[in-house]
């Protein structure tokens, strides 16, 4: 190992970190909010919007990354849709995040029991305290887990914006190595940078599971 | 502007190209399943028997599954091994191997969870009809287990096909790379190629994903609920 | 009569903490014994430790000549636990297999007896507990009650010598209760051996022909159902009976 090369690497292996975090972090921000808005329109069935999200939803949850990010930056420039590498990371990311947020938050919503609906209307409550006060507060708990999961899972898939020529961690560690030949070390601070990335929200993810159980099932 | 890039899916063998490309990745992701749907069976097995050694060792393994991306296993594997070990192992091995690391872990963390979500009960009157333990496995915790593990080993093969799509990133030529060659080939016949192509390559992958997914989602439905 | 089941001075702990403390009791051929008590009484525990579910840290129960807990004789248990048939609380029908496999498991595989003669005898039990026409049905698709007379005609077709019912109505609906005790009742009128614990106090004063009442982890008093029921001796049996009559309905 070669600790001169490691020192001369590590600055532009910080700035690709931060780069990925950044796209990293708008995409899931956007898949959030899509999530969110495409779990209201299945759960309340809007009429034509829950086929259009039903359609959204399983084609991006069938299909890669990579294929949904080329497509969108080499494929879209075509129809004279052209948008920037980073932009196009964070969209693509928020469009693959969004099919998986909205089915973990659509589910959790689904999974309030029909009593805890009833009970409420029973002490008189309309339908939007109902939603407000019962349905959604359970259901954001309850969603958790599965949306750190999810988080994880498109953090992991910040690895592919290199194929778009995002100057991000891989790219950095695939142009290094093929200018300097210094494998090891760089493959090294590649998976060091991941790990600074990823640790910190696996643990957090496996405490939130933790508490969850807890609530649950109180062990 | 005019065209949007189709037409070139019809030019010679083209389409034909493409669909070989989807094979060499689907081919790749088939080997990986299988690998790990043996490999995860056993060890899962392994894990569920709660010794505490072995359960050790398979927590650091799947929370470095957990936290790596494919992409970076696949670069240590790829260039790494050949540095390091001065091994030259092709990219399709590096891939089957970084595959199937990957879905022994998911395989076994599925095998496990299905095991040990079969309720004592199932067990104890097992024992209360005077079965033997071996009968008990046989006949009543493995078909459970069984049943409960197919939709998600299924829902595995899709992941897995996904996942596949990295592998142009170490060289192999299967259906994105076989676009791109399309693309730069008929650059100036159809400027537009791009377009058409990736198109093509988004449903490819959705039309050999989606019946799967729909699949895994029915048997579990049908089994688990 | 004849006595098939003898518990001698058993004791059980989990971990540091007593749950049965120095149980005996002896079974006869056709008796029909009913154990009942407050929650957490060690009732269902007692019950579990009689055909090994539960490890007993000391005392022995005895089956006909054979001690079969402690036993360390794995095909020795198995052999006398198909002689002990077991009902659950629970729902515990085996939920991939249909009504009829449910049933006809058992004795093909444990007892290695044939499969026609097997179901011939199944369809029968069935049909008494009016189930026939359930048979290609999944567990999920049967309610309560009837998933509990399942598991009795289950335990039924191992031609058991004794059958433990551990509280087999106590996750019903009232309504389903009464079905699943009428199978108990006519089962108890043909001469069957049965150990049953139940917080049913009507049904175990019709049923039984011996009453014991555990209060924590001792029998604290037992005798015949009137007697007990009309003239408990202790103070504890009396404070428990009229709790009791406050709270339970009478079916």
């Amino acid at each position: 190992m070669d600790i001169s090369a490691i020192s001369q690497y590590t600055p532009l292996y910080v700035q690709a970190f931060f780069l990925t975090v950044k796209i990293g972090w708008i995409g899931i921000a956007l898949s959030l909010g899509i999530g969110i808005v495409c779990a209201f329109v299945m759960y309340f069935k809007i009429s034509v919007l829950t086929v259009i999200v039903r359609i959204y939803v399983e084609l991006f949850r069938n299909t890669p990354l990579l294929v949904q990010l080329f497509f969108i930056y080499f494929g879209l420039p075509k129809l004279g849709l052209t948008i920037s590498a980073e932009v196009c990371g964070a969209l693509g990311l928020g469009l693959l995040g969004g099919s998986y947020m909205a089915e973990a938050i659509r589910s959790a919503l689904e999974a309030v029991p029909a009593s805890q609906r009833e009970s409420a209307l029973a002490l008189g409550m309309g339908k939007g305290q109902l939603f407000g006060l019962i349905t959604l507060p359970q259901a954001v708990s309850s969603s958790v887990p599965a949306i750190l999961a999810n988080v994880i899972f498109l953090l992991k898939e910040t690895s592919v914006f290199s194929a778009i020529s995002l100057m991000d961690l891989m790219f950095t560690a695939k142009d290094l190595i093929g200018l300097y030949y210094d494998t090891t070390e760089c493959l090294v601070l590649l998976v060091i940078f991941y790990v600074i990335m990823l640790l910190p929200v696996s643990f957090l993810g496996r405490w939130v599971e933790h508490k969850a159980r807890f609530a649950i099932y109180g062990d | 502007m005019g065209s949007l890039g189709f037409e070139v899916l019809f030019k010679g063998t083209n389409m034909l190209r493409l669909l070989e490309g989807l094979g060499v990745a689907l081919k790749i992701s088939l080997v990986s399943v299988l690998i790990s749907i043996v490999l995860g069976i056993a060890f899962g097995m392994l894990v569920s028997m709660k010794k505490p050694a072995v359960n050790a060792v398979f927590n650091v393994y799947l929370e470095i599954v957990r936290i790596m991306p494919q992409m970076v296993l696949l670069f240590i594997v790829y260039f790494g091994t050949t540095k390091s070990l001065g091994l030259n192992l092709s990219a399709e091995a590096a891939s089957i191997i970084v595959f199937s690391f990957w879905g022994t872990a998911e395989m076994t963390d599925l095998v496990r969870s299905a095991i040990i979500s079969i309720p004592v009960i199932q067990y104890e009157s097992s024992a209360a009809l005077g079965m033997s333990r071996l009968q008990t496995q046989l006949y009543i915790i493995i078909p459970q287990t069984i049943r409960r593990l197919i939709p998600l080993s299924i829902n595995l093969i899709t992941r897995m096909i996904k996942t596949t799509s990295l592998v142009m990133m170490i060289g192999i030529v299967e259906v994105l790379k076989v676009g791109q060659q399309i693309i730069e080939a008929n650059r100036k016949s159809s400027p537009n190629a791009a377009f058409g192509v990736f198109a093509t390559v988004f449903l490819l992958y959705f039309i050999a994903c989606w019946p799967i997914s729909q699949l895994s989602k029915y048997l579990e439905n049908k089994w688990v609920k | 009569m004849e006595e098939i089941l003898r518990v001698e001075h058993l004791h059980k702990k989990y971990d540091d903490l007593g749950v049965l403390e120095d149980v005996s009791l002896s079974v006869h051929k056709g008796e029909v014994i009913a154990i009942i008590g407050p929650s957490g009484c060690g009732k269902s525990t007692f019950l579990r430790c009689l055909n090994g579910l539960e490890d007993i840290q000391d005392g022995r129960v005895i089956l006909h000549d054979e001690i079969i807990n402690p036993c360390d004789d794995v095909k020795k248990l198995q052999k006398s636990r198909e002689k002990i048939g077991m009902v659950f609380q629970s729902y515990d029908l085996f939920p991939h297999k249909t009504i009829l496999q449910n049933v006809t498991l058992a004795p093909v595989k444990v007892q290695k007896r044939d499969k026609a003669e097997v179901e011939a005898e199944a369809m029968e039990l069935l049909t008494r507990v009016g189930l026939e026409s359930k048979k290609y049905n999944y567990p999920r698709q049967l309610s309560g009650g009837q998933k509990q007379r399942v598991a009795i005609v289950r335990a039924l077709i191992m031609h058991p010598e004794i059958l433990l019912l551990d509280e087999i109505t106590a996750a019903l609906d009232t309504e389903m209760v009464r079905e699943v005790l009428e199978v108990v009742l006519s089962l108890a009128r043909e001469g069957r051996t049965m150990i049953i614990v139940t917080h049913e106090l009507q049904f175990a004063r019709a049923v039984a022909d011996r009453v014991i009442f555990m209060d924590g982890g001792n029998i604290v008093e037992e005798g015949a159902p009137d007697e007990f029921f009309d003239h408990p001796r202790t103070e504890r049996t009396r404070k428990f009976l009229d709790n009791e009559r406050f709270t339970v309905q009478p079916s």
